[in-house]
């Protein structure tokens, strides 16, 4: 008979780091140096020499290279390299579970997960000036349309969405306003002393319709990491351990299907992305006490939500409201450090830290006695990636 | 499709963005000349009959390798729609808001294409409005293509 293969408990992460974080544009440090200062924070945290890192893993076609990572570090040696596939945010969780899968199998000991990324030194996200002169194949069947930055490329989902489900704004805009409530008392966020009420939203200028510039995450400059180890190695280390229970990644049928041709089209990718997280995990939506859920857009997060299982289309508006999303209070506490909106555009992996942070219990919007932290990176893109994490009672 | 086609006089957008080039390997290669003979062709499997886009080697409903490209029947309807108030690119500047829909052919197998809405109403698009390619000529470029874009049917 085959035993069930799972890496429900098996890793935990035992350290979390970040640079300072900015907008675009404003950091004083190359991009290379804050992701550097990110992982020595992580290694710090996690009470590890960092030369002791043998595993490197990220996502989203990250610009710091494994090899002058390790060369930087001076690591004694490099075991495991991996990215997740896509350009996207949608790997961050995924960049986790590959490098627990690692440990677990036995390629690593001790894996940093990292994404460095200063879109002030770079491209931003949300212009196209850069772009070429000449496009082929399926880009080319909506990039010459005007159809060209993030924002362009899936709000015609949420259109769909508040088409198909009768998703209402105010739905959205309780997303953005839960985000940028908990940066506020969040010292590290970029959105720190810049509260958003309902008339703020409301009279915001149009970035792509349906989405207001609130429903927008940022473009910012900055680091984070987290460093993984086996779940025995963890218990001797600095920090009370968060276990991993589970992660996944993937999309469903066809969802990569060129020029919006995935035949389910209002949704984050999900659907069976979800239900293999849970599987893993050995939970269901209602044992998880706090959720971070990538907002690259509003309207994906909805999407998320529901795919997951934490509410129905039908319930949607009367269940994500600003009063359920807010920690400590809420019935579902919601991005609880402001996330991509508020917090920094880390490109969701200030999510994953966010939850470890809240199973630690050093929260900066804590949700009292949270067991079971959930979180779910780039939806819509395909690979779209999720995680649980949990606290030594989980297991 | 039909109804016949007319010719844009303006193009929806400003030149400057970036333009659609074929495929070296000569993949999509017939969806853009027919555009430039004002047809609108894409893939349908030899096999199967199945439509297919954006084109791709083989048939993803039963691996043949065999796809032909043909003119895609109608109606087209809009599926779903965004208008742009923020310019991405620098050609944009003065060109915002502007309004993008998907199309979708529910007579060719829901395959759906991007393009712009010419003549646009102000506020909501009409989901499910009957609509009808222009073809948008860019002579001027080198070399010249011709983009699709969409105008609401005089009968919706």
């Amino acid at each position: 008979m085959t035993q069930r293969r799972t890496l429900r408990g098996q890793v935990a992460i035992a350290g979390i780091g970040e640079s300072v974080y900015y907008k675009h544009g404003k950091s004083p440090d190359a991009q290379f140096k804050l992701l550097l200062t990110a992982i020595l924070n992580a290694a710090e945290d996690a009470g590890i020499d960092p030369r002791e890192i043998d595993g490197i893993a990220s996502y989203a076609d990250d610009g710091n290279p494994p090899d002058r990572v390790a060369a930087a570090l001076g690591m004694k040696q490099l075991r495991f390299s991996n990215l997740v596939w896509g350009g996207g945010g949608g790997g961050g969780s995924g960049a986790v579970g590959n490098a627990a899968a690692a440990i677990y199998a036995g390629f690593a000991d001790c894996v940093v997960v990292y994404r460095g990324l200063a879109q002030g030194q770079g491209a931003r996200f949300g212009s196209a000036a850069h772009y070429p002169q000449a496009v082929a194949g399926e880009a080319a069947t909506w990039i010459p349309y005007g159809m060209m930055s993030p924002a362009q490329i899936f709000a015609m989902r949420t259109t769909r969405l508040m088409h198909e489900h009768g998703i209402e704004r105010s739905t959205m805009r309780s997303v953005a306003m839960a985000a940028y409530h908990h940066a506020q008392n969040n010292p590290r966020a970029v959105m720190h002393g810049r509260p958003l009420d309902e008339e703020k939203y409301d009279s915001s200028r149009w970035i792509t319709e349906p989405f207001r510039l609130f429903d927008c995450c940022l473009e910012n400059d900055g680091a984070a990491a987290l460093i993984l180890v086996a779940a025995d190695r963890a218990k001797d280390l600095k920090q009370k351990p968060v276990y991993l229970l589970g992660a996944a990644q993937g999309a469903e049928y066809r969802s990569g299907a060129g020029g919006h041709n995935n035949p389910d089209y209002a949704t984050s990718s999900f659907k069976t992305v979800g239900p293999n997280l849970f599987e893993m995990a050995q939970l269901g939506p209602e044992d998880v006490d706090v959720v971070q859920s990538y907002e690259n857009f509003t309207g994906a997060v909805v999407m998320s939500l529901v795919e997951h299982g934490f509410c129905s289309y039908e319930e949607a508006n009367e269940f994500i409201t600003f009063e359920n999303l807010i920690a400590p209070s809420g019935k579902l506490p919601l991005n609880t450090s402001g996330g991509n909106l508020a917090e920094c555009y880390m490109h969701g992996l200030e999510l994953n830290i966010e939850a470890v942070r809240q199973i630690r219990g050093t929260s900066p919007n804590p949700v009292a006695n949270a067991e079971v932290a959930f979180v779910n990176s780039g939806p819509m893109v395909t690979p779209a990636t999720n995680m649980i994490v949990g606290s030594e009672a989980t297991l | 499709m039909s109804p016949p086609t007319k010719n844009s006089n303006a193009p929806v957008l400003p030149e400057g963005l970036p333009r659609p080039m074929p495929l070296p390997d000569g993949l999509d290669a017939p969806y853009w000349e027919a555009a430039r003979r004002h047809e609108l062709f894409v893939q349908r499997c030899s096999a199967c009959r199945g439509w297919q886009w954006t084109a791709e080697w083989i048939c993803h409903r039963c691996h043949s390798f065999d796809l032909e490209f043909e003119a895609v029947p109608g109606p087209a309807k809009i599926f779903s729609w965004q208008r742009p108030w923020h310019p991405v690119h620098p050609a944009l500047a003065e060109a915002c808001p502007y309004v993008i829909v998907l199309v979708e052919f529910p007579k060719a197998d829901g395959i759906r294409m991007v393009g712009n809405l010419v003549d646009p109403p102000e506020g909501e698009i009409p989901i499910g409005a009957v609509v009808e390619p222009v073809f948008e000529d860019h002579e001027e470029a080198d070399p010249a293509f011709t983009l699709t874009q969409w105008r609401i049917a005089d009968s919706t």
